[in-house]
């Protein structure tokens, strides 16, 4: 196991490597120059220039990405150009909003997915199994900025139930998770009951049979676990897609967050606040697939061994 | 054609017999059919012009006159909806397309050729691959500006990484069978194996792959123009409308309601239409190997 885990971190490298690159280019890719925006109209080219060297952008490209690795390493993600503060302070006042959100999420759209994708592998082609592939169906099409409206108009606005934005209470966290969690919910129920169905068509399940267990018991208590493998694997490779979500609901419901931030980074053409953002996104999702991974080692031997 | 002549049986058994004759299969062929006709004539099909403002009857519920309510310019909504079918669908149909075209080109030749250039696109396709979609849109919009055109091609690109891993996995577990290896000793080039043997065997789940795409592209576009990034005012799109409509929306939730609903239907018999296609050709397997 423990080579596993060197050899995936090891992975990690390159990987890291590249995304970086392609964030730090982005400030480049961008037609017209950043500098221009802060300029004021009618600046002399000499104001330009020196406000060029304090961003450091009259260096040759290497060089400022070297730079720009070197202070990442010591917790230095540059200041912020509109918002002017350290693009770090902007991180670290928003990022416990997303975990706290993504987190609940997360949990949220494991917990009901596995359980409806287990109900409806069990009741295959029965009514319930099609109750729950109908609310599959239509969970995982609703644009979820759209269901977070409707949602804030009938229990915010409509029962008064809760409240309509912000990140006060408790309560505010309700229906974003909600929002998020039910197009989660859709791809975990969806993955469970495909990998349940695949896992009672095994050769172990009919010997279970045969031996007389009763059918609730192999389902719930073998076939389940098996099939829980490769929907792991998903939840880990998702926590991008909960993220993604997130950047939308957080910005509906007016939520502080990485995703609020990011799209007012957007707006505003805050390069350092933008490439903060897009590296704490990137690195979530690289550990999510991370965690997705070594969670699913720990479960089964044959994937420690097959990476060489 | 009467229930027992030839021509009905034949039709019966064809693909696309089996697609529309089954219930979900034809409802949806039904809608995205009509729905597709209400875009391509609604200059000529709709009750009011999309962009004239009367603000005497702004925010209006749904009546009579209005069926689906004015917005908050005075604007019919019913009329900005079916001009909204018109962008919403031309852009997410042609990015889609684009993107399909393209990441057959690439997922083939890395599937075929394999070697360093495999390498390099199957890791470029895993790294996009683990970014929802959103996300790698958004930044692109953020790079090429707001707009239809950057949001086609952040569509796109979005989408790529997908239809070149399911290609590469078609061509992948085609290669190697017989009858390819006896077309190469035959003398046949790489050019012909790859477009007359191995690319109409991958094309099926492919096209479907990319058909089931388009439903996402909507969502996308509709999001993209809810942040404002997608289709500049006056000109109606799904999304577009429900990004100025939210600021009404205790208002006239109406403005934000019927659009919503419209992005959420079609998407739904876009899903229904695929899977009625992929039963009829009998490729669920095929699809989950990308």
């Amino acid at each position: 196991m423990l080579s596993y885990i060197i050899r995936r971190l090891l992975l990690l490298i390159p990987v890291f490597f590249t995304v970086s690159i392609i964030i730090f280019g982005i400030i480049h890719l961008v037609p017209g120059d950043p500098i221009d925006n802060l300029m004021r109209i009618g600046s002399s080219p000499e104001q330009k220039a020196i406000i060029t060297a304090r961003y450091g952008l009259d260096k040759p490209l290497v060089e400022q990405y070297l730079l720009w690795l070197g202070k990442m390493a010591q917790g230095d993600l540059g200041d912020a150009i509109v918002m002017r503060r350290p693009v770090v302070d902007l991180l670290a006042q928003n990022i416990p909003f997303s975990l706290r959100l993504g987190g609940a999420a997360l949990l949220f759209s494991t917990l009901l997915g596995i359980a409806a994708g287990t109900l409806a592998a069990i009741n295959k082609d029965g009514r319930i199994d099609q109750g729950v592939m109908a609310g599959i169906l239509v969970g995982s099409t609703l644009p979820s900025f759209w269901l977070g409206l409707l949602l804030m108009l009938l229990f915010s606005v409509q029962l008064g139930w809760l409240p309509v934005s912000g990140a006060r209470t408790w309560q505010a966290l309700i229906l974003p998770v909600l929002t998020i969690g039910l197009g989660g919910t859709a791809l975990v129920a969806r993955a469970t009951r495909v990998a349940m169905l695949e896992t009672m068509q095994k050769d172990f399940v009919l010997l279970l049979h045969a031996k007389g267990l009763p059918a609730r018991r192999i389902q719930l208590r073998h076939v389940l676990r098996h099939a829980l493998m490769p929907v792991v694997t998903i939840l880990g490779l998702r926590i991008g897609w909960i993220l993604g979500g997130a950047v939308t609901v957080e910005y509906v419901f007016a939520r502080p967050g990485l995703g609020t931030l990011l799209i007012k980074a957007l707006n505003q053409h805050d390069y350092p606040v933008m490439q903060g953002c897009l590296l704490m996104l990137a690195i979530a999702v690289m550990l999510g697939t991370l965690i997705g991974d070594l969670v699913q080692a720990a479960m089964d031997p044959r994937v420690r061994h097959a990476m060489t | 054609m009467t229930s027992n002549s030839p021509r009905w049986h034949a039709f019966r058994r064809s693909t696309a017999g089996k697609v529309l004759l089954t219930p979900k299969g034809g409802i949806a062929g039904a809608y995205l059919l009509t729905l597709a006709l209400i875009a391509l004539l609604a200059p000529w099909i709709t009750p009011y012009p999309y962009d004239v403002q009367e603000l005497t009857i702004a925010s209006q519920a749904p009546n009579l006159a209005h069926w689906l309510g004015t917005d908050e310019f005075g604007r019919d909504v019913l009329s900005r909806i079916m001009y909204g079918a018109r962008t919403s669908l031309s852009v997410s149909v042609t990015a889609i397309s684009v993107s399909v075209l393209i990441g057959m080109t690439l997922g083939a030749a890395a599937g075929y050729f394999g070697g360093m250039f495999d390498r390099l696109v199957t890791a470029a396709v895993d790294l996009s691959w683990s970014f929802p979609e959103i996300l790698i849109a958004l930044i692109l919009v953020a790079i090429i500006g707001p707009g239809l055109t950057s949001t086609m091609l952040a569509i796109g690109i979005a989408y790529l990484a997908q239809f070149t891993r399911l290609t590469r996995a078609q061509i992948l577990s085609l290669k190697n069978e017989t009858y390819i290896e006896a077309t190469l000793n035959l003398g046949a080039s790489h050019g012909h194996i790859v477009f007359r043997h191995l690319m109409p065997n991958a094309l099926a789940p492919v096209i479907i792959c990319g058909m089931l795409a388009t439903g996402d592209a909507i969502i996308l576009e509709a999001t993209l123009g809810f942040f404002g990034l997608g289709a500049q005012p006056p000109v109606p799109s799904w999304g577009a409308m429900m990004s100025s409509g939210s600021a009404q929306i205790f208002k006239a939730p109406w403005i934000i309601i019927f659009p919503g609903l419209t992005v959420a239907v079609t998407v739904i018999m876009i899903n229904l239409f695929g899977d009625a296609l992929i039963r009829a050709l009998d490729i669920r397997a095929k699809l989950r190997e990308g």
